[in-house]
């Protein structure tokens, strides 16, 4: 019984509980006993609230009753750790956040409240969202639920930041997940985890009460075991906030609708500079099949041009240290998080900052701080902000010619925890395909395609206009249909 | 642009973060190799372009200039390493 709930899609699970077949309470128990079971072996969830979760679920129960349901009623989610949660530890996955317990709720997760939802706890993710690999982890690295065939047991990472999110929904501890991307950070880990992860158009979800990584990169999103259950979902998260003063103040769509709407007629870009250097034959297949399947259901294939592509990664570099450089200057062990005391107020904040900060994170603040230091501004940020200008150019070029483009989501298949650490520019590399969408704004899905020669799942991309959300969901759903991509992680842990 | 050990401890130090002088040489080793892969941000020609500031085209909400929040001491130094009623309690500012 229990295994029957959890392996649910988040739609099928909304009208099992429409109908009566089960409550939320009996939904949640199997979703607390889940996460028990597997927790220890794949680290996904650093906070678990079990008894939170049944008295979430049992209101959920009592407003169903009473004829007020929303449209998240009693679904069980699991809460990146970025998200503040108000009296539930939210540290970032930072030593230096400590033990900190918001006195607020981000405005996002408010929503899903308001809609119904229930938590599970705080997902596992890269220290301040800093990372591909989930390694960066105070708490430690989250193993991917999918492992290489042929008794290769080795350790997998779930790609990150929001690794503790994608690895949550592929092995059925959440019916789905909340994640943040600033430079891949929701799309990468689902393409590694066959699951579906959809960036947002910049100001489409608040970012009030999400811990600020890089401001005018930072997006919040679902992780979901479908495009349809991830359009639900983002449908509840998006929505105007005044607290936040880049959230857009515009209706937000039925995207649910939007999946199963074809894209016949649709025009569908396919990106020349996307095909880089030593690209593995796999995500050339995929892609290609990617192609065909859209052609197939009635797609028109148009060749695009996005020329400062190679330009995207190493601009995102200085945008996002610098503005990280700046936002995590209010860790200074005054207001939060652990102090480490020290015989001068210089000498106390430097002391918490070299004990709470981790070895990812110190290197990207000394960049940002670097690049935004006298003399080097111009040469540096402000470049960078013209180079990220001339890329949401080729965007808007590529604009005339098609309606969505289609990319693969990852240079790659999930790797060993372990194998990339060493070199940061190889873990940079991670984002090749996905940042150039946060650059932007613009909005990004992927979704599972297929599995490679060691039987790992690989994802494709579709981006979109700004703000047209309802064509990337159209797209993706199209993939979806065509793909017939069931596969599911081998049970293991 | 090459960044050597003495950059590296004033960059630390206006970041405020402690790097003990084992460290200072290959931090300066990781941050030159990604500052020089940056480098490659040069070949692009930006005369004339306005640099990015925002994704969508919109202008800055404005609010009424009202206080909407506040009496809240308690949350606020709910978390704080050392506080008492309702203020922070930090290391001596100003000798």
């Amino acid at each position: 019984m229990a295994s029957d709930l959890t392996s649910l899609t988040l739609a099928a699970a909304r009208d099992g509980l429409a109908r009566g077949d089960f409550s939320s309470v009996e939904l949640t128990g199997a979703f607390n006993a889940a996460i028990e079971a597997a927790n220890p072996s794949l680290n996904a969830y650093v906070v678990t609230t079990p008894d939170q979760a049944l008295e979430m679920a049992a209101a959920s129960d009592a407003r169903r009753k009473a004829g007020t349901a929303g449209p998240l009623e009693g679904i069980p989610l699991g809460i990146k750790d970025l998200f503040c949660t108000k009296g539930v530890r939210t540290t970032a996955c930072s030593a230096i956040l400590g033990e900190f317990k918001p006195p607020y709720e981000s405005t996002v997760t408010s929503h899903l409240w308001r809609d119904g939802a229930v938590m599970l706890g705080k997902l596992n993710m890269d220290e301040f969202a800093m990372g591909s690999s989930n390694e960066t982890s105070a708490f430690g690295p989250v193993t991917n639920p999918w492992r290489r065939g042929g008794g290769d047991n080795a350790a997998l990472t779930p790609g990150g930041s929001s690794g503790g999110s994608a690895a949550a929904v592929a092995a059925d501890l959440c019916l789905g997940a909340t994640a943040t991307d600033t430079g891949g950070s929701i799309r990468q880990p689902a393409s590694l985890t066959a699951t579906v992860g959809i960036k947002p158009t910049y100001g489409r979800c608040s970012r009030w009460g999400i811990v600020a990584f890089a401001s005018s990169l930072d997006q919040a999103g679902p992780i979901a075991k479908t495009v349809t259950d991830s359009a639900i979902l983002l449908g509840s998260m998006c929505g105007h906030d005044p607290k936040d003063s880049t959230s857009l103040d515009i209706p937000v769509p039925d995207f649910a609708a939007a999946v199963s709407r074809g894209v016949k007629g649709l025009r569908i870009g396919v990106p020349q500079e996307y095909r880089v250097d030593n690209m593995p034959a796999e995500i050339e297949k995929l892609w290609a099949d990617g192609i065909a399947w859209l052609k197939d259901a009635g797609a028109q294939i148009v060749d695009v041009s996005l020329p400062h592509t190679k330009y995207a990664l190493p601009a995102y570099y200085i945008v996002a240290p610098a503005e990280a450089s700046s936002n995590l200057a209010r860790y200074d062990g005054m207001r939060y998080g652990a102090r480490v005391e020290a015989d001068s107020l210089t000498g106390t904040y430097e002391g918490t900052r070299a004990a709470g900060f981790g070895k990812e994170v110190q290197r990207r603040i000394l960049i940002g701080t670097y690049v935004l230091s006298a003399g080097y501004y111009d040469a540096y940020y402000l470049r960078a902000q013209k180079v990220r200008a001339r890329i949401a150019d080729d965007f808007r070029k590529a604009w005339e010619q098609c309606d969505a483009l289609l990319t693969p989501t990852a240079p790659s298949a999930a790797f060993a925890i372990g194998e990339r650490m060493a070199d940061p520019i190889q873990m940079y590399l991670n984002d090749v395909f996905t940042v150039t969408a946060n650059l932007a704004g613009l909005p990004g899905i992927s979704v599972p395609a297929a599995l490679d020669s060691q039987g790992l799942p690989l994802g494709l991309q579709v981006i979109g206009r700004a703000l047209d959300e309802e064509t990337v969901f159209a797209v993706a759903g199209a993939i979806e249909a065509q793909a017939g991509f069931t596969a599911r992680a081998a049970r293991w842990w | 642009m090459a960044v050597d050990a003495t950059t590296v401890r004033k960059v630390a130090r206006l970041a405020r973060i402690h790097i003990p002088d084992d460290r200072l040489e290959p931090m300066a080793g990781e941050l030159n190799g990604i500052l020089a892969w940056i480098e490659m941000l040069n070949e692009v020609d930006v005369e004339g372009v306005e640099p990015m500031t925002s994704a969508v085209e919109t202008r800055l909400p404005l609010r009424p200039d009202v206080v909407s929040d506040g009496g809240k001491a308690e949350d606020i130094t709910l978390n704080a390493p050392r506080s008492a009623d309702g203020f922070f309690i930090v290391p001596k500012v100003v000798e």
